[in-house]
């Protein structure tokens, strides 16, 4: 066991395969859920996942190399202000919806 | 000559427009009156001095005596291809130094005339008073600048300029239907006349290659335009096989071209058919019609072929038709125009048809211009007459304005025996009055005498018909003294006060033109302006005189008979012809023949087919585009929900296959 544990080798595909998973779980909250704070929490999900796909390839193709990182410390920080922009989004639109059901906020038609 | 002073003449008049035009508001009525009548008295200065210099300084004569053109200044204003470009500058000769004197003088007299016109009996000023002087300004500015032109295209500018200004003066009381359609008629008139006018320009310039004057109208003649000796009869020959000499439509193109140039001069100095306008301009300010529409811009015509005339003279030599179609032209308006005076109730009317009338006085004059006739005695006799008739009728509009501001109408019915009332304005009147029908020693007696002199050298029809138009107009004229100074005594009615002379600024111009008016037929005029700068002596012709003056007494003493006291003859002379009285009452019914002509044929035949292509065709296609985007826009509208989930679906949807096919052309083809 102490064996197997010492052998382990970290190999890529350990990391894509639950990106892939997070961003497939993204992809169908976005679709599926009504409200927007869940949807919105669902958009970080895809965002995490691409995050992490940089750092993984980073770190597996180009070892010597940190773009890869440092793309994901911007993305996590340009995430962190839309977050806070799409929070207040949802707050002005409740304050005139009185509601945040993505299905009732369809003025923005024709 | 510096080029200095000549220069301020078109300047200043400028300045002053642009001056009381942007800052006329802030000053005061009085003083904008007093700074536009002193601006303009500056010019006149500086114009007298000018044309004192150029006659008497003796700089600019050559060896034998003649005259020269003399070019102060000639700027390059507007370059087109190749050689040709269209220059703005000066041209100092014996007829532009002429007009300079008449322009500035009528301009001045006008200027000081209107201080006293433009207010009301109780001396309140009208409404735009300044503008009003801003645009006497810019017609002074316009008119000179027409004058002094040093080519044709620097001519028609200002003569379109004139025509503006011309516009904009007439319909002055903006707010009266009347003044502002005939502010418009008398614009779209001598534009139609422009038309012509244009191109004949062009024509003209194509067979000459030059706008310039000096060039065109070379001392030699013909040199300038056929490059060939005309008094060699080799050279004629040349010439009417030269370019100018094909023919086009039974006529030279040169024939052509001067024609056409003559429209427009028949537009401005409103020569039948093209006269219609200038009855109705009398809508304007009295002042307005006597410097516009009396003395300076109507004459532009006149200028216009005197300032070719060289070109007629060939165009006559090599057997064209053109001096013969202006002097036909002439004679019929002037006839016309004298019938119809006689029959006018309106005093500004009855001017206005004496004005056409003694217009084409000047035109058939300049027609029967031939060298055998005492070296073209025509050309001198009708700026001759261009001058002293510019004196005399400015006087008798301003006369008419003064009796019109006393009574506050334009009809002489409500004047009628105000000999007693208004003294000066009177003896100014009866001076005008018996200048344009020629009593000697009046200046109108010098001038006439000339043109049928040299009528009488050229044809015996044209002096006969002419002799009896000249006795109308003593008649139509003498009929008007009478019935504005006699005929009765003059009622004034109850609450209104008598009408009286009007102040010093109205009564000094009158004073002054009056003068003019006698002794300026003293000008030995031969010796100053003729047609080759050629000076010469013209001796009275006593034959026509005492026969002209026979012919006038005898009109005006038909007059003093049917109008001196209230009687029943001009009645009974009215039921004698109804037909021809009718007929004249009501212009010969030229208005109503446009009117049908316009608005019965082009309207129907021409304008509406062209709205209805306009409207359905033109519009239609555009509207065609419209209607379709419209459509389609409302066919695909469904796509956008305002659902923001469905939108992500698309994307989706549309990302899986972008992304799939690329996959899969990667598979198949790599």
């Amino acid at each position: 066991m102490l064996d197997l544990l010492n052998n382990f080798q970290l190999n890529s595909l350990m990391f894509l395969i639950p990106s892939l998973f997070m961003f497939c779980c993204g992809v169908y909250g976005f679709l599926t859920r009504r409200n927007m704070i869940a949807m919105l929490i669902s958009l970080e999900l895809m965002l995490n996942s691409v995050d992490m796909n940089f750092v993984v390839f980073n770190r597996f193709l180009c070892p010597g190399e940190m773009e890869g990182m440092f793309f994901t410390l911007f993305a996590i920080a340009i995430a962190a202000a839309e977050t806070a922009v799409a929070i207040a989004i949802i707050i002005n639109a409740y304050r005139i919806a009185k509601d945040i059901d993505v299905k009732d906020l369809t003025k923005m038609k024709f | 000559m510096e080029a200095t002073l000549p220069l301020l003449i078109l300047v200043l008049p400028l300045l002053m427009f642009l001056f009381l035009g942007l800052f006329g508001k802030y000053l005061s009525h009085k003083w904008s009156g007093i700074i536009g009548t002193l601006g303009m008295g500056v010019t006149m200065v500086i114009a007298y001095y000018t044309a004192y210099t150029y006659f008497f300084s003796g700089d600019f004569v050559d060896a034998a005596g003649n005259r020269l053109q003399y070019v102060v200044f000639d700027q390059q204003w507007l370059s087109l291809w190749g050689d040709l470009s269209i220059n703005l500058g000066f041209l100092l000769d014996p007829i532009s130094a002429l007009m300079l004197v008449v322009v500035t003088t009528i301009s001045f007299m006008v200027h000081l005339y209107s201080n006293g016109y433009m207010r009301d009996h109780h001396g309140v000023y009208e409404t735009g008073f300044q503008r009003f002087y801003a645009f006497l300004s810019l017609f002074s500015f316009s008119m000179l600048g027409l004058v002094v032109a040093t080519n044709i295209f620097q001519m028609y500018i200002f003569w379109e300029l004139v025509g503006a200004s011309s516009y904009l003066l007439i319909g002055f009381y903006y707010t009266k239907p009347s003044a502002v359609s005939a502010s418009k008629k008398a614009f779209i008139v001598t534009r139609f006349a422009d038309l012509g006018f244009l191109i004949g320009i062009l024509v003209l310039s194509y067979c000459t290659e030059t706008f310039n004057f000096m060039s065109m109208t070379s001392s030699s003649v013909g040199e300038g335009l056929y490059h060939v000796d005309v008094t060699s009869a080799e050279g004629v020959k040349t010439m009417i096989e030269s370019r100018a000499g094909q023919m086009f439509l039974g006529g030279s193109i040169m024939t052509w071209a001067l024609v056409l140039i003559f429209m427009g001069g028949m537009g401005k100095s409103a020569m039948m058919p093209l006269h219609i306008w200038l009855p109705d301009a009398m809508e304007g300010p009295t002042p307005v019609s006597a410097l516009i529409h009396a003395a300076t811009m109507v004459v532009a015509g006149v200028y216009l072929v005197a300032r070719l005339f060289p070109l007629f003279m060939v165009n006559e030599l090599a057997g064209g038709a053109a001096l013969d179609i202006v002097t036909v032209v002439g004679a019929l308006t002037a006839a016309y125009a004298a019938i119809v005076a006689c029959t006018q109730v309106d005093i500004k009317r009855v001017l206005a048809f004496s004005t056409i009338s003694q217009i084409a006085f000047m035109m058939v004059s300049l027609g029967v211009s031939r060298g055998d006739v005492g070296e073209n005695l025509g050309y001198m006799a009708s700026m001759f007459h261009l001058f002293t008739h510019a004196m005399f009728k400015a006087l008798l509009f301003l006369g008419a304005g003064a009796l019109i501001h006393a009574v506050s109408s334009n009809d002489y019915t409500a004047m009628h025996g105000l000999r007693k009332h208004m003294p000066i304005t009177h003896i100014t009147f009866l001076i005008g009055c018996l200048a344009i029908a020629g009593i000697i020693p009046f200046s109108g007696f010098f001038s006439k005498d000339e043109i049928l002199a040299s009528c009488f050298g050229n044809s015996m029809v044209a002096y006969v018909w002419m002799s009896l138009v000249a006795g109308l107009t003593a008649f139509y004229m003498f009929r008007l003294y009478y019935l504005i100074f006699w005929w009765k005594e003059h009622k004034v009615h109850e609450g209104h006060h008598a009408p009286k002379d009007q102040p010093w600024t109205m009564t000094l111009p009158l004073i002054i033109l009056g003068v003019v008016a006698i002794f300026c037929g003293l000008v030995p005029f031969s010796e100053m302006v003729t047609w080759n700068g050629h000076p010469h002596h013209a001796h009275i012709n006593w034959t026509v005189a005492s026969v002209s003056l026979a012919v006038s007494i005898v009109a005006i003493g038909i007059a003093t008979l049917m109008y001196r006291k209230e009687n029943s003859l001009p009645a009974k002379m009215r039921s004698l012809f109804p037909r021809l009285w009718q007929g004249a009452h009501h212009r010969f019914y030229f208005d109503e023949l446009y009117m049908f002509i316009t608005h019965k044929i082009i309207f129907n035949s021409i304008c509406k087919p062209i709205a209805w292509f306009d409207r359905h065709i033109i519009d239609g296609t555009m509207d065609a585009f419209a209607a379709i985007t419209n459509k389609a826009s409302y066919a695909i509208r469904g796509l956008q929900s305002g659902n923001a989930q469905s939108y992500v679906w698309v994307y989706l949807l549309g990302a899986l296959v972008l992304g799939g096919g690329t996959v899969a052309i990667i598979f198949l083809f790599f």
